[in-house]
């Protein structure tokens, strides 16, 4: 599913003293199937995007388009577009309340008003997806690990089967091993079922290894918008906006800087790793 | 979503008001409320509506914002009116609607008691409006401290409501971000009848509460490993000191006080 967001402004405690523009004309097109990173510094309106995005926050004006609905107009089932589009909030896992992990995750096909097999086949599916065991199916979802909620939370987003799916910050807090089995089995999923997947990450590592194409955004702007390689090529300008590229590029050019030639193209650890066995074998040739 | 509750919100702003002490306008406040009490008649409350009018005008706070504190207790205020405009017993009959009765003596009281209810809450709004709530407490526990020789926890009295305020918009927020968590997961908070409504509120209460308790433990831990031991011997960041404003403010309220006094005997 694409969507089309076009002249989207936002303001946040519009007529007090407090007010405050989230979102300037923002207008982006996702094509179906696509892995966007979306990064910025915290308060340049990524949360608020992609709140719209799925008709939890409305526009002051601008539009929404997913598929072919305008999400905005009179009329639209704003509750049949979010089953569509999943939202994985920041710490996902502060949003659990049942008494186990089962119907927890079951809440969301539940109040889709599905069938009961539907609904058991689902949640099912959804926890294997996460890596939640079986045998944990019965237990408080209060008594897990924080990085085993957080997956409970993601399985109860994913159990509604959505063709797009928008995370943000899904591995805060998490350990590395624990953000890397996250992340891939969101990947595995993106390249499985083709679901449209918009990352928000602080992690420029977790962009440059998942991510085909990155937005950038600052102060309510989108300020660049394009392949991972190519953004992280443009080093000041990501750290004018409080950002930073991959550590490996970080490598790169300073490696550069002291007569190496190697590809700027590169911004994750494999990459990096290919590049420098290759270069090495050749100078020892 | 729930972010337009008024009521207990400051108002930052540069002005007269906003630099009083906040024991200056907890007193003012006091009196105020308490001139209302004193006396009713036109002229007192023309007296008391002129005052609160120039206090308004001095904190330079849009008057709308003021006004929309009271959409949240217009029914209170309705209610008190209409009450007390048909149930007042009194002798000179205005009109008869059906059963009901409008008396003159109950067009006057349903007069005052709207009149003073909106100008209480209007005055006291002022005060947390023009005052953060950090200084409030700041003012409160300062004006409690005589009472600690009657055994008043002055200090742990002040202390729960800096926290209590410091706490109001973390839940509204934390509230607002679960409603929206759980709205992305297609729950439903607005249709169907009271019971399937107060059920729709458990996916928000119980991550809630848990919240609260998570918060409330670390904000003890957090306070313990800072020394925290109560009020005793604590100083504090910043004094409270009487300024000129203050002098001239108590005297302006000296003054509003003797008149309302005066007037009462006369």
């Amino acid at each position: 599913m694409s969507i089309t967001i076009e002249n989207l402004n936002y303001t946040y405690s519009a007529d007090t003293a407090f007010k405050m523009q989230a979102l300037k004309q923002i207008s982006l097109t996702i094509k179906p199937g696509e892995f966007i990173g979306l990064i910025g510094h915290t308060g340049s309106g990524k949360s608020t995007l992609i709140q719209q995005i799925n008709g939890i926050l409305k526009p002051d004006s601008g539009k929404v388009i997913i598929g072919d609905i305008s999400i905005f107009d009179k009329g639209v089932d704003l509750r049949s577009i979010r089953q569509k589009v999943g939202l994985v909030f920041q710490y996902p896992e502060h949003q659990l309340f049942e008494m186990t992990v089962f119907k927890d995750v079951a809440f969301g096909p539940t109040n889709m008003k599905l069938q009961d097999d539907e609904i058991n086949k689902r949640v099912k599916h959804a926890l294997s997806i996460v890596g939640i065991e079986e045998s944990l199916y019965e237990s408080s979802p209060f008594d897990l690990s924080g990085g085993q909620k957080r997956r409970v939370a993601i399985a109860g987003v994913l159990a509604m089967m959505p063709e797009i799916l928008i995370l943000d910050e899904p591995t805060a807090g998490l350990d590395p091993q624990g953000r890397y089995e996250i992340l891939d089995e969101i990947q595995n999923l993106h390249k499985s079922l083709g679901i449209t997947v918009i990352l928000v990450s602080h992690s420029m590592e977790d962009i440059a290894r998942y991510v085909d194409r990155v937005v950038v955004m600052d102060k309510g702007e989108i300020k660049m918008d394009g392949l991972v390689k190519d953004i992280f090529k443009e080093t000041e300008a990501l750290e004018a906006m409080g950002l930073a590229v991959p550590q490996v590029s970080y490598l790169i050019q300073a490696l550069n800087k002291h007569g190496f030639n190697l590809s700027e193209d590169i911004v994750t650890l494999e990459e990096a790793k290919e590049a420098l066995i290759t270069l090495l074998k050749r100078e020892s040739e | 979503m729930i972010r337009d509750i008024t009521i207990g919100q400051f108002y930052p702003a540069k002005s007269r008001i906003h630099e009083l002490d906040p024991r200056t306008k907890i007193n003012g406040t006091f009196f105020f409320i308490l001139s209302l009490f004193i006396n009713q008649s036109l002229i007192t409350y023309g007296l008391a509506f002129l005052a609160l009018s120039a206090v308004i005008m001095a904190t330079t706070i849009p008057v709308r914002f003021m006004l929309k504190g009271l959409k949240s207790i217009f029914i209170i205020i309705m209610l008190t009116i209409v009450l007390n405009l048909f149930l007042t017993p009194g002798t000179t009959v205005l009109l008869t609607l059906g059963r009901f009765t409008i008396t003159s003596e109950g067009l006057q009281t349903a007069f005052y008691m709207g009149t003073r209810l909106i100008m209480l809450i209007i005055g006291s709004s002022v005060l947390t409006l023009t005052t953060s709530p950090i200084t409030l407490t700041d003012g409160i526990e300062a004006l409690l401290k005589p009472l600690e020789r009657i055994k008043v926890p002055a200090h742990e009295i002040a202390m729960m409501m800096t926290i209590a305020l410091r706490f109001i918009p973390i839940l509204l927020e934390e509230t607002d971000k679960i409603m929206k968590a759980q709205l992305a997961r297609g729950a439903d908070f607005e249709s169907g009848g009271l019971i399937k409504k107060a059920r729709s509120m458990v996916p928000l209460l119980v991550p809630l509460f848990i919240s609260s308790f998570r918060r409330a433990d670390d904000l003890a831990l957090a306070m313990e490993a800072r020394c925290y031991r109560g009020g005793e011997g604590r100083t504090r960041l910043k004094q409270l000191k009487y300024k000129k404003v203050d002098f001239w403010a108590y005297n302006i309220l000296m003054l509003y006080l003797i008149i309302f006094v005066v007037l009462r005997f006369i």
